[in-house]
């Protein structure tokens, strides 16, 4: 018998992956944002991702629904736990949407620019907390015995989280110069270009800080590689993937650098999977009060049901997805129905 | 005030502010997929035109309403943490449908609308937007399901230790007794919604006498539209009422303020509900007539509030009651002044009154008002219920959050929406009184104007 729980476990994986490589570029593409100047680049950047960010928003929406009907405990307790965390991630969501939305309706300048800092600012916010979460979940929170959080809001923000937190904002910075250098072509283009090479530098040496320090603080993360040595190849392909991104670069192979990169994102989130099973949220230092795949999940009735809905479902989203990336691409060009 | 009233008044601002915009795009929805079929069928360029003014705001309202509902998705979370456990396993597996089968359709082919002009053919462009009309509806189908659920809860069973309501059986689930009813009673609702946005934008420049051609022809599909919406809203809205008094007696009885534990039911037009003595002050209406349309018979007792424990008694009934009487009022009015337009319409004399176009263009806020006070009746008619007889209210809220954390993110959401409705209402007006624009890239150039 198949594992109900496991292939949930994975498929919201799938989700938040999916969610992570996608909207990882927009964020990146926001966080680059006011880097450029002339109105016309900016747009330019807005336009990249015009057609296709609120789809790629669509894969958060739908991994939250699937986390609160396969796992609802752990739907209830991260969202109320990190309440406060929470409501400043749904302002920077709301705020990006209106600016991508409002900013090219009026030609003033204060109104462009003041939706030009919109949109950059809750991009880096919403980087930042979507990692903060994740190395919460990595470092462990007070869960009390009713599995409730009884932490405070700054008990969120220590070091290590923190520390997640600034290499997601890095590595989703990488991720959409990468996107946008392919979206663009001229100045803009060897701009970014620029901007591209010192991402990837940065990312590097964020990514190997924070590996370090997790191995060296939190060594269960190791645990279940040590126990199936074959995922070790998991590791191997991110660093793979990774020093691949410097040679298409290189070589002005734009594309295959963007794959290259949407694959370190997927090991990446396929790592921190791999570290925290079979939990979902860590109790620290209560071990035993931990959320995991079966004393989180729902019936298996459910689980069920919901795998028939996903196996309809996901080849549809699939085929949209690909679809609309598929008419919208090649270069950005501006008219009239533009941003 | 304490966590529960806090997180009752946040969620009740951050929905009601979200359905502001998407029944606009459901309604809207389907009259862009006229327009459009109508230009692909006749390939005169005013429809053209009406097509792509309407996509315009139609991508604003859309955006919006993004902005707006990712905010609920969370909610259930953030404030209902012990609500989210006990119907995680019946609610969550709608909600995670309602994403996978209609935000992935609505978000992706949007992107055709606005942006596809030229990249699509003409009639991929017509698929796409009938694509977007029907993920719209299929989001309204499973939210409304899941709603619906909480109203009426079937296919389910308690766990053993109570602590969780368990599916039994999925499709009784979608099909709960009131599903359907309330299904049919929205999507009217947002046909009302939608035409008469466009009413009110035709009826001014009827008025001002600019864009005529372009008013005239908008005018005629939306009060088609308007008309059909009109009159299956008072009929999904009478057979509402009947689920209601057959699977939640005590929201009846709030909607008509009958407290008597077991008389024949009387329908006003009008009254007080003087909440203290329990009886209905100035009460206008007719006695027995809600029996009646209920039963056909005048005389068939009905539940009142009386026949419930005080403690599973709606509290608001006043507010229950006005809400319902002043629902009705607005449906009963809009009837009669979408009549009225068709009437005149017909007859081709429709820009000689004046008046009745100003009264068009304020009519936007009527379907609005309509959809805000049944959702009131709805939702406050439920309580003390937040799923009707499993679980209270006051027992479903997060227990790992405090007041001060809700009032911060209840005056941040006020603040942001009242922002954000300002802009909306500001840019809105101003694509309205810019106008539709001659095109520069026709949508029949197509294919052949790949960039
Ligand atoms: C354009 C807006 C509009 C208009 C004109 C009406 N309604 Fe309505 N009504 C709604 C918009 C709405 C709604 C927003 O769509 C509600 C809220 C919850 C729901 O399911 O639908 C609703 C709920 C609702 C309910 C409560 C359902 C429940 O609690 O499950 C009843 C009994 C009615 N309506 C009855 C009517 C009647 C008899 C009307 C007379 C014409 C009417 N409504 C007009
Ligand atoms: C979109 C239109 C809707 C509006 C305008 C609306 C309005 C309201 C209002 C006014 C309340 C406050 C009632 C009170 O607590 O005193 C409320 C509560 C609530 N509603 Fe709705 N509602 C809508 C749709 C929904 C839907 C679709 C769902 C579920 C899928 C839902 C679930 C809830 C919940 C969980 C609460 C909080 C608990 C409660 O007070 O009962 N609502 N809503
Ligand atoms: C409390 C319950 C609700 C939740 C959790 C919810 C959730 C959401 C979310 C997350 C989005 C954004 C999707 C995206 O990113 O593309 C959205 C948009 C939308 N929702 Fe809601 N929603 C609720 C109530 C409703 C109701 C009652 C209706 C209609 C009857 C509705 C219809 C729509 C539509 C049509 C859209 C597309 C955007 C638009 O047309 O404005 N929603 N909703």
């Amino acid at each position: 018998m198949i594992d109900l729980n496991i292939v949930w476990y994975v498929l919201v994986g799938v989700l938040f992956a999916g969610y992570a490589m996608l909207d990882g570029f927009d964020f990146g593409v926001g966080a680059l944002h006011l880097f450029t100047k002339s109105d016309e680049h900016r747009r330019l950047m807005l336009n990249s991702i015009g057609p296709v960010w609120d789809g790629n928003e669509v894969w958060l929406v739908t991994g939250g629904g699937a986390l609160f009907a396969a796992f609802p405990e752990v739907y209830a307790t991260v969202f109320s736990g990190f309440y406060i965390a929470f409501m400043l991630l749904l302002v920077a969501l709301i705020f990006r949407a209106i600016a991508i939305e409002f900013r090219s309706k009026q030609p003033m300048l204060w109104w462009r620019r003041m939706w030009d800092i919109s949109f950059s600012v809750s991009s880096i916010i919403a980087s930042i907390l979507v990692g903060t979460a994740l190395g919460n979940i990595i470092c462990g929170v007070p869960l009390g015995k009713d599995y409730e959080y009884i932490g405070t809001f700054l008990g969120l923000l220590r070091p290590y989280p923190v520390l997640v937190g600034l290499t997601t904002l890095s590595l989703f910075m990488m991720h959409g110069s990468i996107y946008a250098i392919m979206k663009t072509e001229g100045e803009l283009h060897d701009k970014i270009r620029g901007w591209a090479k010192r991402a990837i530098l940065g990312f590097i040496a964020m990514y190997i800080i924070t590996t370090i320090v997790t191995l060296v603080f939190y060594p269960h993360m190791l645990e279940n590689m040590k126990k199936y040595p074959v995922l070790f190849i998991i590791p191997v392909i991110n660093a793979l993937a990774i020093a691949n991104i410097f040679r298409e670069i290189h070589l002005g192979r734009d594309f295959r650098a963007f794959l290259s990169s949407c694959v370190s994102i997927v090991a990446l989130m396929a790592l921190f999977a791999i570290g925290i099973f079979p939990n979902l949220v860590i109790s620290s230092p209560d071990l035993a009060n931990s959320l995991n795949i079966y004393n989180a999940a729902s019936t298996k009735s459910t689980l069920k049901t919901m795998l028939i809905i996903a196996i309809i479902g996901m080849p549809f989203v699939i085929a949209y997805t690909i679809s609309i990336y598929w008419i919208f691409r090649g270069k950005v060009r501006l008219n009239d129905t533009s941003y | 005030m304490d966590v529960v009233i806090l997180s009752r008044i946040q969620f009740a601002l951050t929905t009601a502010f979200h359905y502001i915009f998407p029944p606009i795009s459901i309604g809207l929805g389907v009259i862009l997929v006229i327009m459009e079929g109508m230009y692909i069928k006749t390939k005169n360029p005013l429809y053209e035109q009406m097509t792509k003014f309407w996509v315009k705001i139609f991508g604003l309202v859309f955006a919006m309403g993004v902005a707006s509902g990712i905010v609920l998705e969370f909610q259930f979370g953030t404030n209902w943490a012990t609500y989210s456990r006990f119907v995680g396993d019946i609610f969550g597996s709608v909600l995670a449908a309602e994403g996978i089968f209609a935000f992935f359709l609505e978000s992706g082919f949007l992107a055709i609308l606005l942006f596809g002009w030229n990249k699509v053919t003409p009639p991929i462009h017509f698929l796409s937007t009938i694509l977007v009309c029907l993920g719209s509806l299929f989001s309204s189908v499973w939210i409304i399901i899941a709603n619906s659920w909480m109203q009426t809860p079937v296919g389910y069973k308690m766990a053993e230790n109570g602590a969780r309501a368990e599916i039994t059986d999925f499709w009784a689930v979608v099909f709960n007794p009131s599903s359907m009813v309330r299904l049919s009673h929205v999507l009217s609702a947002a046909l009302l919604t939608g035409a008469t946005l466009v009413l009110s934008v035709s009826a001014y420049y009827l008025l001002k006498k600019r864009h005529e051609d372009f008013a005239r022809a908008s005018f005629k599909i939306s009060i088609i539209v308007a008309l059909i919406g009109s009159f299956l809203q008072l009929g999904t809205g009478h057979w509402s009422a009947k689920v209601v008094a057959d699977y939640q007696p005590a929201k009846f009885a709030a909607m008509e303020g009958h407290y008597e534990e077991s008389a024949p039911a009387p329908l006003y037009a009008f009254g007080w509900v003087n909440e203290k003595e329990e009886r209905v002050d100035f009460g206008i209406g007719v006695p027995g007539m809600s029996s009646f349309l209920l039963y056909l018979d005048f005389n068939k007792p009905v539940k009142g509030l009386k026949a419930f424990k005080p403690e599973d008694r709606p509290k608001k009934v006043n507010w229950i009651f006005q809400s319902y009487h002043l629902m009705v009022s607005i449906g009963m009015g809009l009837i009669a002044l979408i009549l009225a337009g068709a009437f005149f319409q017909y007859r081709g004399t429709l820009e000689k009154q004046r008046f009745l176009l100003w009264i068009f263009v304020f009519a936007v806020v009527a379907p609005q008002l309509g959809n805000m006070l049944g959702w009131v009746v709805a939702e406050l008619g439920r309580q003390p219920w937040i799923v009707y007889g499993l679980l209270r209210t006051s027992d479903a809220v997060s227990r790992s959050i405090d007041a001060t954390h809700v009032w911060a993110s209840l005056i941040m959401f006020s603040l942001i929406y009242a922002l954000l409705f300002s802009l909306f209402i500001f840019l809105l007006d101003h694509k309205i009184k810019q106008g539709p624009q001659i095109s520069h890239n026709p949508i029949s150039d197509g294919g052949k104007q790949r960039a």
